[in-house]
């Protein structure tokens, strides 16, 4: 596409700040409705029981309360849907146990609902919902993952042995076959540590019923409102979908946790037409880390087979996914479709089989977060690749070297075609920038003051632009996966673009304004973006999957093309030239070879007020959309290196400096892509070195609730990190050339820790959050 | 109930106020200040951080009738009346030191008692005053090149 005014490829500042940085965001929690009502969950204080007995009537009678609904009230209503059928190794389905609004009968989690307390109040909610009288009769919890399949307790009656599925993908026999020819074979066995995603905003819904219309209004942190609005429809409630709108206003980060259907936003629509009342809900932190969707918890095996050269020619991997108590919206694809086709990563290796035992167990639900099965996929296959380097003693940048693909596009067996890709680019730009040459020179100033000092990679890639429908469809995504655009021309030439994409600090409003800016020759300022909103927005799958550009910005395009090869016909007709021979450049419509033009603020406006117009041809007005369905997967892809400097006698981990070399393509705005590496880094190195969330093993307990047990990463957690993205190989179809940035840092980043950390100690393996006590303990046992 | 008389971003204000009330509540519920936001119930994120008598605080850590008598601003109150941004603010907007712009007042705020009470010198001391407040979008890079950037303008001010 023509990119006149250059708006494209500039660090254009962000329109939408100006409100965030004056205090006039409007997040779910800042509005409240006339005749606004207060919910409150009762949570289970036990990780598995049976509800014996439950009364609710001393709380009925507490001051201020309008309602109190149960599991009981929900029986007949239909469970939270899963969105993605995964099938066995022998064909059958995955297993689906109802996954209940409120506990029906049974709590599977410490802070599984069991109740909702509406009152006048957020004090009177919760005074009545502590006289809620509950008697469990306490089960044994399934909490270790590694033991799920012969715990004596089940989780769910129809799955004995807590097993979702046992799942394969690739050449199992080819895989096993390439093994027994192999000059070397590196293993390792580790856990991808559970995480939680802790958006600073809080998850919050504010539900209202109109007594008028018999329509629902949901206002929800969420980042993909129409899908809400489909599974809570279609689904569960069983509302006409024309009768609800659900609207996600600013919301306060996502990273995952806000795009599933939760079962607190469900209870509170239908019980705001019960109470006549608009009913607010706003978690508070702690109940945000029990009920939230966790991340990661992956139990795996990884084993690399390599000839005597050093060329990959098997990657056989194992593992177990706890999945936690209930199937969330899109639990069960994270650690197959975007895990395990990920795992050739940059890499020709030939043969590849993975199986994943998906589990359930008496934990929060786990499901996609920032980054999604691939972030597990790159550890994968980062650590055991640095673990061989250094197990042969090659430098592991040159054995990445030997085995990356270089012609494309390239099929892999397990699944996937990546069209375009330069990995040597990204590697040797990052081994430029770090100064990766110089590190034994540093290496031995570290050590005259006592501290360890290591270097470690990873060469990631993903698969952003989720997804061709058709491939997720064969796949099992119950979903279509495009995205849809509108733009509407107004009289006097400005620009309304409606997405279904939701941005949640991604930065849409500018990013997508320059695309349209660009296309239409038209100023900024003259275009507006609008997302969140299912009474503005035809349609929308939403954000995830660092999709936003390649998927809703391409179907934004295509509808700017239909704007403008409508416009063409309209301004042929006011030059009295024929349709073909007008062009469109800088904002005029011209005639090509003469100097007539007609701008394009007066095509609008006859398309408007057609006194002058081809009605013969033509309807009046200019407003278009589109829908998008993109052909192939995006494949970002880059190298980080990381240097740590370890303290022997504490276990310290300092990253000293961390350097990121990505390519995604064609950049609209390097500004905020560069922002987006920023924020992954810091979840990827917080998951290397900070963060785990924990449950007692006994009790199911969760011992990290609360921002003083899970640490979470602060400013002084990290050096000046080193964020550049290389010009790159664009998309090749998608007519951006735009490939996603979302997730990379997340995704790229803790291997390259883990792998630094391991290589200063001179030890195979450090487990996740390289904790002091981690780390001293990985000392101990190496000496 | 007990009356609460103060001054809110330079506007006295009075309004009768349960004792248990904490100021983060009163500011957002009572008066109905939005900007202030409320990420955790610990006082370990600082979304809430306001100034009282021009010192930070975290308004979760307080009740609203320690307020009484005190001159408290909030983000809206950080602006020039003539709606220009505060060199804070600004410097934010430049830098994109903010994505999802839910810890961004609180951040703000913070800032601004860095660069206006502490030693702003070096990049690692500006982490180190930053380590109050959370921010989960930006990896802190580009605010701590926002508080930089306003550290310098404050310096050449003064």
């Amino acid at each position: 596409m023509t990119a006149r005014q250059g708006f494209i490829g500039q660090s254009v500042v962000r329109r939408e700040d100006a409100r965030f940085l004056t205090g006039r965001g409007q997040y779910t929690d800042d509005i409240s409705l006339q005749n606004q009502s207060y919910g409150v969950f009762l949570r289970s204080p036990h990780a598995h029981a049976k509800i014996t007995s439950l009364s609710t009537a001393a709380a009925a009678k507490a001051p201020g309360v309008l309602g109190i609904f149960t599991g009981e009230h929900f029986k007949a209503v239909g469970g939270l849907p899963c969105g993605w059928l995964i099938n066995n190794i022998d064909g059958s389905p995955m297993k689906e146990p109802r996954h209940p609004i409120l506990a029906d009968g049974k709590v599977r989690y410490v802070g599984d609902r069991v109740a909702l307390v509406v009152a006048e109040t957020v004090e009177q909610a919760k005074a009545a919902a502590a006289l809620i009288e509950v008697d469990y009769d306490v089960l044994p919890a399934v909490i270790d993952i590694a033991s799920a399949n012969t715990a004596p307790a089940a989780v769910h009656d129809e799955a004995a042995d807590n097993r979702c599925y046992l799942w394969q993908i690739g050449d199992k026999d080819g895989t096993d076959a390439a093994f027994k020819t192999a000059a070397h074979v590196s293993t390792l066995t580790y856990h991808n540590n559970r995480l939680v995603p802790n958006a600073i905003e809080p998850r919050a819904a504010n539900a209202f019923w109109n007594p008028s219309s018999d329509e629902y209004t949901l206002y929800v942190a969420n980042q993909n409102p129409h899908v809400e609005r489909l599974l809570m429809c279609a689904f569960v409630l069983g509302i006409p979908e024309h009768k609800m709108r659900v609207v996600a206003p600013d919301v306060g980060g996502g990273f995952g946790s806000k795009i599933f259907l939760y079962g607190e936003e469900t209870a509170l629509v239908w019980a705001s037409k019960q109470i006549k009342r608009p009913i607010k809900w706003t978690a508070e932190r702690s109940e945000s880390f029990l009920s939230d969707a966790h991340g990661r918890d992956h139990l795996t095996t990884a084993e690399l087979a390599l000839d005597k050269d050093g060329k990959f020619i098997g990657f056989r991997v194992n593992t177990t996914a706890n999945l936690g108590a209930y199937l969330s919206t899109f639990a069960s694809a994270v650690p197959t479709i975007l895990y395990a086709t990920l795992l050739a990563g940059q890499y020709t290796t030939p043969k590849i089989c993975c199986t994943v035992n998906a589990v359930f167990t008496n934990t929060a639900p786990v499901d996609a977060y920032r980054g999604a099965g691939r972030p597990e996929a790159t550890f994968a296959v980062e650590r055991i690749v640095e673990t061989a380097a250094r197990e042969l003693g090659i430098d592991p940048a040159e054995l990445r070297r030997r085995n990356f693909i270089h012609e494309f596009p390239y099929a892999t067996p397990v699944g996937l075609t990546y069209d375009t890709g330069d990995y040597d680019a990204t590697l040797n730009r990052a081994l430029e920038l770090s100064d990766a040459a110089n590190f034994e020179s540093r290496r031995a100033a570290s050590a005259a003051k006592g501290l360890k000092r290591g270097i470690g990679y990873s060469c990631y890639i993903e698969a952003c632009g989720i997804a061709p429908s058709s491939v997720a469809g064969a796949l099992g995504a119950r979903a279509g996966l495009f995205e849809a655009g509108e733009v509407r021309v107004h009289p006097t030439g400005k620009v309304t673009v409606f997405t279904g994409s939701h941005s949640h600090g991604q930065g849409h409003e500018t990013t997508f304004a320059q695309v349209v800016a660009d296309k239409l020759g038209i100023p900024l300022d003259d275009i507006m973006i609008e997302h969140g909103d299912t009474a503005k927005v035809l349609f929308g799958m939403g954000t995830y999957g660092s999709r936003s550009l390649a998927v809703g910005g391409t179907a934004i395009v295509k509808a700017l093309d239909k704007v403008i090869a409508k416009g063409k016909k309209i301004a042929a007709h006011l030059m009295e030239a024929a349709d073909t021979d007008v062009v469109f450049e800088d904002g005029q419509f011209k005639v090509a070879g003469t100097d007539k033009m007609v701008p394009f603020a007066q095509v609008s406006l006859t398309a408007y007020v057609p006194h002058n117009f081809p009605h013969d041809k033509l309807e009046p007005g200019l407003n278009e959309n589109a829908f998008y369905d993109p052909s192939n997967f995006t494949y970002p892809a880059g190298s980080y290196i990381c240097e740590v400097e370890v303290d022997p006698a504490t276990g310290v981990v300092r990253v000293d400096r961390f350097t990121a070399c990505d390519d995604f393509g064609n950049v609209i705005n390097p500004m905020i892509v560069e922002g987006q590496v920023h924020g992954g880094l810091a979840q990827g190195i917080g998951q290397a070195l900070l963060e785990n969330c924990v449950y007692d093993p006994e009790s199911g307990q969760l011992l990290t609730g609360s921002f003083m047990d899970y640490a979470m990463p602060r400013a002084d957690d990290f050096p000046h990190l080193v964020v550049e993205t290389v010009k790159g190989t664009p998309c090749t179809h998608n007519p951006l050339g735009v490939k996603g940035c979302g997730e990379a840092g997340a995704i790229g980043s803790p291997p390259a820790v883990i792998n630094a950390i391991c290589h200063a100690l001179g030890v195979k393996d450090v487990p996740m959050p390289a904790s002091p006590h981690n780390v001293w303990k990985a000392i101990k046992a190496s000496r | 109930m007990p009356t609460l008389t103060l001054t809110v971003n330079g506007t006295s204000v009075s309004r009768e106020v349960a004792p248990q009330t904490l100021l983060s509540e009163f500011i957002r519920e009572d008066l109905r200040l939005t900007g202030t936001h409320v990420g955790c119930d610990t006082s370990q994120c600082g979304a809430c951080t306001v100034h009282v008598n021009g010192r930070a605080v975290k308004s979760c850590c307080m009740l609203a009738t320690q307020a009484a008598g005190a001159q408290l601003t909030t983000i809206e109150g950080v602006a020039a009346a003539d709606g220009a941004m505060h060199p804070m603010q600004a410097a934010f907007n430049q830098c994109h030191g903010l994505q999802c712009g839910f810890c961004t007042p609180g951040m703000v705020m913070s800032a601004i008692d860095l660069v206006t009470h502490h030693d702003c010198s070096s990049e690692a001391k500006i982490r180190e005053g930053l380590e109050g407040n959370l921010c989960r979008c930006t990896g802190y890079q580009n605010i701590v090149k926002a508080v930089t950037q306003a550290a310098a303008a404050t310096k050449a001010m003064a």
